[in-house]
């Protein structure tokens, strides 16, 4: 096998120059093949987070909505709000930060449903649903690579926001242990759009469908002003939203308040999404 | 290789999945003996695919039993999986990732330690040719290409029943002359292959059984040998030595009973199409007619006898003999494969 060069460009028709297949090495390879004991569900899905991972690395643009997409956000709300709402944007970035933070993260877990849906419009959905593996890893390898997302995410707003004059109270533990919630709500989140991505037959679909959940659900809250100027009926809505509990939780934890109720409903939150479409989104994983 | 008591590899009654109106298998029975390639014959659209999903576990029956080495595919679906591979028609690997990440990655999810998948993505990548593409991300591989990745991802364990769905369609001849080699080295080592295909050199090339499908119900199955005996077709064609005497041989040839001829745009060649009937194969005939033409003191240089087409089949197949009256027909193409 040494002329194995032509091929790229050539599209997907022939290829003269490929090196022959070798009859003699695959019958070997064959008869060697012994079967190895079925993995277990961790290792399983941490395998299938290495390939979110490799994919980040082969496709980097990906990257794009977790590092420029945040930096945007925080410096377009902390200027725009920050005089009005708080006499300084620098004011206002000790309030807002936290709550652009978790909302820019939850916003891009909708990609989740996105990434999903593209896989099963490709064959590779066809291999991993004929592997006799721990079924929901190929789910759950999907949001661990997107963790990896998030954290980039969140590290690059917490730079931004230390240059910017941001000074948790919380000191480094108190920001760790935010970031670490908001994670963990992002994990329990996500079975709503891995449901999505395989309930809705065109990326495209998926896309819009997120949209009309996201949108409302992280700016109607408590992100960047407080919820008592609000029409009550509106107010209803947003003193029981996840992402007012969990942008309430974040700040506490980052400014050294510990958070108490809103920490125990942002878990309840979490358990919730996490129950109710996980189970939803293997079903339809199994019945495709 | 493990054939359990059956030795059916795979042992369907009355499949059926239906989409919308649509019947995409409609009712097949099908027993392929372990250790042999059984061929899939069929038009696109006629269900192949969709069997082979729920042969695979990919998709649920909506009606009817199947079993893998004696498992059934619903309800001992884990059973099945650890048994099976599956190449469909369109490459079951990563585009975004490289060769090498795409089979290492797998042979994890096989249960390989790190260094042992990566041997084995190694050897795997060099017994098909792969090694200098082992970096390159799938995305820029070529049809030939894809496929051969695609393969070597089937057999990272080697599987007792490997599903090849439509294998070539779209390939150059020569890399599905390759496909075949490596067909026929899978199968030498005892795995059971079930094969679809469109062609019927293919399956003629390959598979020991046959069964033709059509619009979800099998319309004939057998061994190769009965299934062109049933379909009985063909055709003779014949090279004279005199342009002259081409008049004379198609009149010998129109007086032998079934027989049609047809002249070729080279003056000296002719072809009759044969319409054989059991007990009365196509070489039989052929010889019939050669012996004529000698007789008649024609000079025959050079004869071959070409297979009847997939369109001869299905012709012969679908408008007598078998039995099965034409289905009230879903016209529309069952859309095989993107089944969701």
């Amino acid at each position: 096998m040494s002329t194995a060069t032509s091929a790229q460009g050539e599209g997907r028709t022939g290829d003269p120059d490929l090196a022959p297949v070798s009859a003699e090495s695959l019958a070997a390879l064959l008869v060697a093949g012994e079967r190895p004991p079925r993995p277990g569900a961790l290792s399983t899905s941490l395998t299938f987070g290495r390939r979110a991972v490799l994919k980040l690395k082969h496709v980097p643009e990906q990257l794009f909505d977790v590092t420029a997409f945040p930096i945007m956000n925080l410096l377009m709300f902390t200027y725009l709000f920050g005089g009005a709402l708080a006499g300084s944007p620098s004011e206002y970035l000790q309030f807002v930060l936290p709550g652009v933070l978790v909302l820019c993260v939850v916003m891009i877990t909708m990609y989740t449903g996105m990434s999903v849906n593209t896989d099963i419009q490709k064959g590779v959905f066809d291999r991993f649903r004929s592997l006799p593996i721990w079924r929901p890893a190929a789910m759950i390898g999907y949001l661990l690579g997107d963790a990896l997302r998030y954290s980039i995410a969140s590290a690059v707003m917490l730079v931004v926001g230390l240059v910017l004059g941001y000074r948790p109270a919380g000191g480094a533990a108190g920001v760790v242990a935010g970031i670490a919630l908001l994670l963990l709500f992002s994990f329990a989140f996500s079975w709503v759009w891995t449901m999505f991505g395989l309930m809705l037959r065109t990326e495209k679909a998926v896309m819009s469908v997120s949209m009309m959940v996201i949108f409302p659900l992280t700016f109607l809250s408590n992100v960047f002003v407080d919820p008592a100027t609000m029409p009550s009926w509106l107010r209803g809505f947003v003193d029981n939203s996840p992402v007012t509990h969990l942008a309430s939780a974040v700040r506490g934890l980052m400014a050294g308040d510990p958070p108490g109720d809103d920490l125990l409903w942002t878990l309840g939150w979490s358990a919730l999404f996490l129950l109710v479409f996980g189970p939803v989104t293997m079903r339809l994983y199994n019945r495709r | 290789m493990s054939t359990e008591t059956s030795g059916l590899a795979i042992e369907t009654a009355g499949l059926v999945k239906t989409f919308g109106t649509t019947r995409a298998v409609d009712g097949v029975d099908l027993r392929v003996p372990a250790g042999t390639v059984y061929g899939v014959l069929g038009p696109n659209g006629a269900g192949k695919t969709t069997a082979v999903r729920m042969l695979a576990t990919l998709l649920r029956p909506d009606a009817g039993e199947a079993r893998v080495f004696g498992h059934d595919v619903v309800r001992e679906a884990d059973e099945v999986r650890a048994r099976v591979s599956l190449t469909g028609q369109y490459a079951s690997v990563d585009e975004d990732l490289t060769g090498a990440e795409n089979l290492t990655l797998l042979a994890r999810l096989l249960g390989h330690g790190r260094p042992a998948a990566r041997r084995r993505s190694e050897q795997l990548l060099a017994a098909f040719g792969l090694t200098e593409a082992a970096s390159r991300q799938i995305k820029h591989y070529s049809g030939g290409m894809r496929r051969r990745i695609d393969i070597a991802a089937s057999i990272l364990n080697t599987p007792d029943l490997l599903f090849l769905d439509e294998p070539t369609t779209g390939l150059d001849p020569r890399s599905r002359n390759q496909v075949w080699n490596i067909v026929r080295a899978v199968v030498a080592q005892g795995t059971t292959v079930l094969l679809t295909t469109q062609y019927l050199d293919e399956a003629d090339q390959l598979a020991s059984r046959i069964a033709v499908i059509d619009r979800g119900k099998v319309i004939a199955e057998g061994t190769k040998g009965e299934l062109k005996a049933s379909v009985g077709a063909g055709s003779v064609h014949l090279r004279l030595r005199e342009a002259g005497r081409r008049a004379d041989a198609e009149r010998v040839l129109r007086g032998l009973p079934a027989a049609e001829v047809q002249l070729d745009g080279d003056p000296v060649a002719l072809t009759a199409r044969l319409t054989a009937t059991a007990g009365d194969s196509a070489a039989e005939q052929a010889a019939r007619a050669l012996a004529a033409l000698t007789r008649a003191g024609i000079t025959v240089d050079h004869f071959s006898l070409g297979q009847p087409s997939l369109d001869e089949v299905f012709l012969a197949l679908t408008g007598h003999g078998t039995g099965q009256e034409g289905l009230p027909s879903p016209d529309d193409d069952p859309k095989d494969g993107v089944a969701a």
